[in-house]
């Protein structure tokens, strides 16, 4: 029985009258990985940014857990469970690892503002509780050998993974990831698909990604939508898209 | 010796002064990369307020709240009025805003409490104490005391807490920050009430000390070199800061004065800013840049 998280209607975009987006509409299902594809300028990061409130879609309708949003903001998005990771990671490049990680905990603080400040009542309990869940993620990342690391003098990879760490902390119940496996070889982005593919079984999480490279996304994703000057041109299995001659023109090219 | 010990201990305790207000500015600066130039009439106002209260014939620690509450009022007010609409601007744009705040935030305390000299008497008694060879003013030792006690405590908040956390979040990447459900207007209003908290202890001990005036907003500039020296981003930089500014000023009075037709601590504090600025920009203890390429 289909179950879709996330509906959109319609949706389409603009910048100065070129149209990122255009009248596109899909479903993702809860618990499935998306995964987005097109050539560059197709409008996949434009839709990211408006899934979790950066852009304001011109017209259409985003439909997320049954709420329908005519415009949300980041920090809306954060706080009702929209996780992201950036195409360009925008970690806090002078903060340690784990202080990254917790940042993303944030919104599940209960404590008030006077509790914080003097650490007395809920907040002892829940700064232990917050550690904790930190150095899990860290641990499921593979990331534990880094935990005090300053993030900017990490390699692009293992920023990729801490990028990754801060956003699936929170738990989100939808997490969108912008080029995940961007510039990472063969080895690396294996190991990344294989951590998204573990966070999707260990927490349930639907993910939406955008990602280039095909090999990946037919061993990674359950479905696939393809967009070309904003449009959508395929929708369905990675099997099925694979075959779609209206795909092969436009973005998987035809044998000569 | 003696001598050299007495001028050595008065400028490092005048340091501590300039430290005070420099710290104002470090808070606004970690967490949003501004330079916050409201910051020296954020001082006046707090001074001229208080000293308004007192003058009315309230109770000293009653003064003090009212103007605390004050101060987190135009804090919340600055978020709502001046940098919420400016969030994700460049910085240099919020820079400007702050420039123009100062002059809002002075013509409205002269406005409501008038211009004139005021005598701020907080209860310190100025008498000199020996310790050992030297005398020390009580005042000044009380000033040190002060500042101790606040940097010790902004210092537990900013690395101890996961709001200083925060804090720290939004001044690497704002955007980010809002991404992952960090409150960025809460936590403006509450930088800017803690450095209006700042601004209320140094209003106060620099209006004890030579009047509550409009002359007070000019301590921005002894801040200055202050904040070149011991860097923008970090709470004990501004207090070693300050010491050093407040030590060679009044070391380079005594020692150069006479050499160089006196007037030495004028201009000594913004030379030695401009040697750090040569040989170590981010200051003492500033951030470095850290770029991978």
């Amino acid at each position: 029985m289909p179950d879709p998280i996330l509906e959109l209607t319609d949706v389409s975009l603009a910048f100065k009258g070129i149209k990122a987006i255009n009248a596109l509409s899909f479903t993702v299902e809860r618990g499935e990985i998306c995964a987005l594809i097109g050539p560059n300028g197709a409008g996949k990061s434009s839709l990211l940014n408006i899934l979790n409130g950066v852009y304001r879609a011109d017209s259409g309708e985003v439909v997320f857990e049954g709420e329908r949003f005519a415009r949300i903001r980041p920090l809306q998005a954060a706080r009702r469970g929209i996780g992201r990771t950036f195409q360009h990671a925008a970690l806090f490049g002078k903060l340690s690892v784990l202080d990254n990680v917790l940042a993303g905990l944030t919104r599940h603080s209960r404590t008030t503002l006077a509790e914080h400040a003097f650490g007395v009542f809920r907040d002892r309990a829940e700064t232990a509780e917050f550690r904790d869940r930190a150095e899990a993620i860290l641990a499921f990342l593979d990331l534990s050998a880094h935990r005090d690391a300053i993030v900017a003098t990490l390699s692009y990879g293992v920023q990729k993974r801490v990028d990754l760490a801060r956003a699936l902390v929170g738990r989100p119940t939808l997490l969108l990831l912008d080029e995940p496996m961007a510039g990472m070889n063969q080895d690396e982005k294996r190991a990344m698909s294989g951590f998204i593919a573990q966070a999707r079984a260990e927490f349930g999480t639907t993910i939406v990604l955008i990602e280039h490279d095909i090999g990946v996304i037919m061993d990674l994703s359950d479905h696939v939508v393809v967009l070309d000057y904003g449009r959508k041109v395929g929708d369905g299995t990675p099997a099925a898209i694979r075959t779609d001659p209206a795909v092969i023109a436009a973005y998987l090219g035809t044998p000569h | 010796m003696s001598f050299f010990l007495e001028t050595l201990a008065g400028g490092l305790l005048a340091g501590v002064m300039y430290a005070l207000v420099a710290i104002g500015f470090v808070l606004v600066y970690k967490a949003s990369g501004v330079f916050n130039f409201a910051q020296g009439a954020m001082v006046l106002c707090a001074a001229l307020t208080f000293v308004t209260l007192r003058e009315r014939g309230i109770d000293l620690w009653l003064s003090g709240l009212i103007t605390l509450a004050i101060l987190v009022a135009l804090a919340v007010a600055v978020e709502r009025v001046v940098l919420r609409p400016l969030a994700n601007r460049p910085q240099i744009t919020l820079f400007m805003a702050t420039l123009g705040l100062s002059y809002v935030i002075e013509g409205t305390s002269q406005l409501l409490m008038g211009a004139s000299v005021h005598e701020l008497d907080l209860g310190i008694p100025d008498t000199p104490i020996e310790l050992g060879p030297i005398q020390l003013s009580q005042f000044d030792l009380a000033a040190a005391a002060t500042a101790g006690a606040l940097v010790i405590a902004l210092s537990l908040f900013f690395d101890r807490t996961r709001i200083g956390l925060s804090l720290r979040a939004v001044a690497d990447d704002p955007g980010a920050a809002l991404s992952i459900g960090i409150r960025l207007q809460t936590l403006w209003a509450v930088v800017w009430a803690v450095a209006g908290f700042v601004a209320l202890v140094a209003g106060l001990l620099w209006g004890a000390r030579q009047g509550v005036q409009f002359s007070l907003t000019f301590v921005v500039l002894k801040a200055l070199p202050v904040l070149i020296i011991g860097g923008f981003t970090s709470i004990a930089g501004a207090v070693v800061g300050g010491l050093i500014v407040g030590a060679s000023d009044s070391l380079a009075e005594i020692y150069l004065g006479p050499l160089l037709g006196g007037s030495v601590s004028t201009w000594f504090a913004y030379v030695l800013a401009v040697a750090f600025l040569l040989a170590r920009p981010a200051g003492l203890f500033g951030e470095r840049a850290i770029e991978r390429v």
